[in-house]
């Protein structure tokens, strides 16, 4: 194992190399272009063997992708926010005809405005496609992901395609030491692609033909239990490589002292990496705080956050994006999961730090003192769900 | 004795697809196939061919094939191409086998792409003229004065207003070494050169004429005979571009056009000026790829 200083988008094109990608259709997207530069570069050192496809789009990355996958190829592409939105309907394709790309995405604001910065809308309207969603918050962990991802969305019992998610600039293009570990451990990890149908003119057979509705229910449902399936194999893959490597990203879900914790704040990418910092600060004053980072999206990690449903007395959900006219995607996805929960704890939206805002340690402090004083005395004037530093005066100045 | 044969006997298209009767390009898969052989895997968007291999679990293609969105044909056939190269799987041929609507419309972008990169893979565009599979709409390919659901005769003559974009003529701008026309009324020219291109690397281009007696409004008995007065008329002509050199491959004598437009229930509307118009619009375009065959020839015989 080396030690490299790597930005998100080096340790995601490292993780490629790693994993033995071997067609990568990619298209340049700011911030994810270098990703695409790292990977030509690797290829022309004579560092990585793989095809890489100069595609004319993301659409036709995608599609190149799956097909590559279908012949029997592990296939990788990375993007970002509108490229990620072009691919829409072919990450869709990609689930439905069972082949799992792995696709890396640099979230970023979604236009108009123009904006290049962190921003979460990009894959949070990607939940319903039938991608595994991983998210990160550090450029190990991206490494290391591109690896597992591979490693659960191949699995004969998943065969499901897999987003992984960093955050635009704070990783794309932030250097931190990560450690490279061995081509031949990572060998040892994951045994490369060999799914059981593919094309093949020796045993002709047709992938994504026509059904009738009949048949067409019972796709979807093993799509589901696929789905579903993948939790277990997430938290085995995690142990695996934290066995190898000493490394656990938390299985389906990084809770960070939440065990006695009364008041949680749960939230994805790097703004949670500052909230536990604050955790321990505030730890060491005795608060009973502590932080639920997300690590899956799909399939939702239910059971982790009934967990901290037994335990906590309120749960904070930050989210970087917002679903018009329905609250904080986050937000909705927990309290989706405490309905029909006995006893639920206090549940409160903070849409914070969107379109790549700074989220500061005085923020996250001031989102716990919120929580913890609406937890006693209901919601304020702002209501259940609050864009929290507005500069309407909606949130105190002090606080902004 | 016997004669020989000038069509290959090995059948990779059994009995049984969902076609309508005479469709033209249940035609044009079946010599296609019969000129690709065993070793080929098919890519296949949106379109009647999605729909003719029949309802899962049934195919009747007995290659490979890969069912790809409507727009998607040029970046699947690259894909799986780049899959074979990293798998290290040779002489396979990869071909993409889509409509007028997916080639000249929706599926132009990825096939450019392809085509740009120089991809080895043979694309198919089987040419019926409108998208046939969601009920005869207009696409590019859809002649000056045709009747569609989208471009209805209705009281204000609402037919297509704009001549038959010119596929070949972008698939030239792009350099590639091989493109052809075809029609499936001429097996043997078809067969032959699908054969040739493949025989050559990089990205191919075949245009197939494919007469559609459902959305053409048509005697599905004309189906072969259609394509003999497309040729006639100058409505469809054949011919290839080789590294940028054009041969009409077929000149036949010109017939009028009316005679052909009336066995069309697509075209029956159109006035006796409108005719005119079209008839002088596609006598132009031949006499241009007479011009162009002239002129690529001599340059390439003078340039040896
Ligand atoms: C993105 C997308 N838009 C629209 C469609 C609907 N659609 C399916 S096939 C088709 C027309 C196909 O026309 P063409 O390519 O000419 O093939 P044909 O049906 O005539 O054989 C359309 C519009 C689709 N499947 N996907
Ligand atoms: S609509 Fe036309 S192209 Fe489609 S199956 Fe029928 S005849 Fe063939
Ligand atoms: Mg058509």
């Amino acid at each position: 194992m080396v030690k490299e200083l790597l930005t998100g988008n080096k340790a995601t094109a490292y993780g490629a190399m790693l994993a033995r990608a071997q067609v990568i259709p990619a298209y340049p997207i700011t911030p994810q272009t270098t990703i695409v530069e790292r990977i030509a570069d690797l290829i022309s050192e004579g560092r990585m063997e793989a095809k890489f496809v100069k595609v004319e789009s993301e659409h036709s990355a995608m599609a190149a992708a799956v097909a590559a996958c279908n012949t029997g190829a592990r296939a990788f592409t990375a993007t970002s926010s509108h490229g990620l939105a072009l691919m829409h309907e072919v990450l869709m394709w990609a689930a439905g005809a069972r082949t799992p790309v792995v696709v890396v995405n640099v979230n970023r604001a979604m236009g108009p405005p123009w904006s290049v910065w962190a921003d979460h809308q990009d894959a949070m309207a990607e939940r319903d496609t039938g991608i595994i969603q991983f998210w990160c918050e550090n450029n190990q962990e991206i490494l290391d992901t591109v690896i597992m991802a591979h490693k659960v969305a191949e699995d004969p019992d998943i065969m499901l395609p897999a987003l992984i998610n960093q955050d635009a600039f704070f990783l794309s293009h932030t250097s931190e030491p990560v450690d490279v570990p061995d081509q031949e451990m990572v060998d040892r990890f994951l045994p490369p692609f060999n799914p059981k149908e593919k094309l093949d003119v020796d045993d002709p057979k047709g992938f994504g033909s026509l059904v009738m509705p009949p048949q067409y229910m019972e796709f979807r449902a093993k799509m589901a239990k696929s789905m579903d399936m993948a939790r277990d194999l997430i938290r085995k893959v995690d142990r695996e490589w934290e066995e190898l490597t000493g490394r656990s990203y938390g299985g389906m879900m990084d809770m960070y002292r939440c065990d006695d914790a009364e008041f949680i704040l749960f939230g994805a990418g790097t703004m949670m990496s500052t909230a536990k910092d604050v955790v321990d600060d505030m730890r060491n004053e005795g608060r009973k705080v502590g932080i639920a980072r997300l690590r899956i999206l799909r399939p939702f990690p239910f059971e982790e956050v009934r967990y901290l449903a037994d335990r906590v007395k309120a749960i904070g959900v930050m989210d970087r994006t917002y679903t018009f006219g329905q609250g904080g995607p986050l937000y909705n996805e927990v309290n989706a999961q405490l309905y029909n929960h006995t006893n639920p704890p206090f549940t409160k939206n903070y849409v914070i730090g969107v379109g790549g805002r700074d989220v500061i340690p005085r923020h996250i402090r001031s989102l716990f003192d919120d929580l913890e004083k609406v937890q006693e005395n209901g919601y304020g004037e702002e209501g259940e769900i609050h864009w929290w530093g507005l500069l309407d005066g909606s949130t105190p100045k002090e606080e902004m | 004795m016997m004669a020989k044969l000038t069509i290959p006997e090995e059948e990779l298209m059994s009995p049984g697809h969902m076609g309508c009767l005479g469709c033209g390009a249940t035609q044009a898969m079946r010599y296609v196939l019969k000129a690709a052989g065993k070793r080929t895997i098919l890519s296949i968007p949106a379109c009647c061919w999605a729909v003719m291999p029949g309802v899962w679990p049934n195919t009747c293609l007995q290659v490979p094939e890969l069912y790809t969105p409507f727009e998607t044909t040029g970046a699947s056939i690259s894909g799986i191409r780049a899959a074979l190269d990293a798998l290290g799987q040779e002489d396979i041929n990869v071909i993409g086998f889509a409509g007028d609507g997916g080639t000249a419309d929706i599926g132009i972008q990825a096939l450019s792409g392809t085509a740009d990169r120089e991809d080895d893979v043979l694309y198919i565009m089987y040419d019926n003229e409108a998208y046939m599979n969601t009920g005869i709409q207009r696409s590019g390919s859809t002649p000056l004065g045709t009747w569609t659901t989208t471009t209805p005769v209705g009281v204000k003559g609402d037919w297509e207003k704009s001549p038959k974009k010119n596929v070949t003529a972008i698939m030239a701008a792009h350099g590639i070494p091989y493109i052809a026309t075809a029609t499936t009324g001429y097996p043997e020219d078809l067969i032959r050169k699908v054969k040739k291109a493949l025989s050559i690397k990089g990205t191919k281009f075949i245009q197939i004429f494919s007469p559609c007696p459902t959305g053409w409004k048509m005697d599905p008995a004309l189906t072969v005979s259609i394509t003999k007065e497309a040729l006639s008329t100058r409505a469809f002509n054949l011919f290839e571009i080789e590294n940028g050199v054009y041969r009409i491959t077929m000149k036949p004598k010109k017939t009028p056009l009316k005679e052909y437009l009336m066995k069309q229930g697509r075209f029956r509307h159109m006035p006796d000026d409108l005719i005119a118009k079209v008839e002088a619009g596609l006598d132009t375009a031949y006499e241009n790829l007479l011009h162009l065959e002239e002129f690529t020839q001599k340059k390439a015989g003078s340039s040896q």
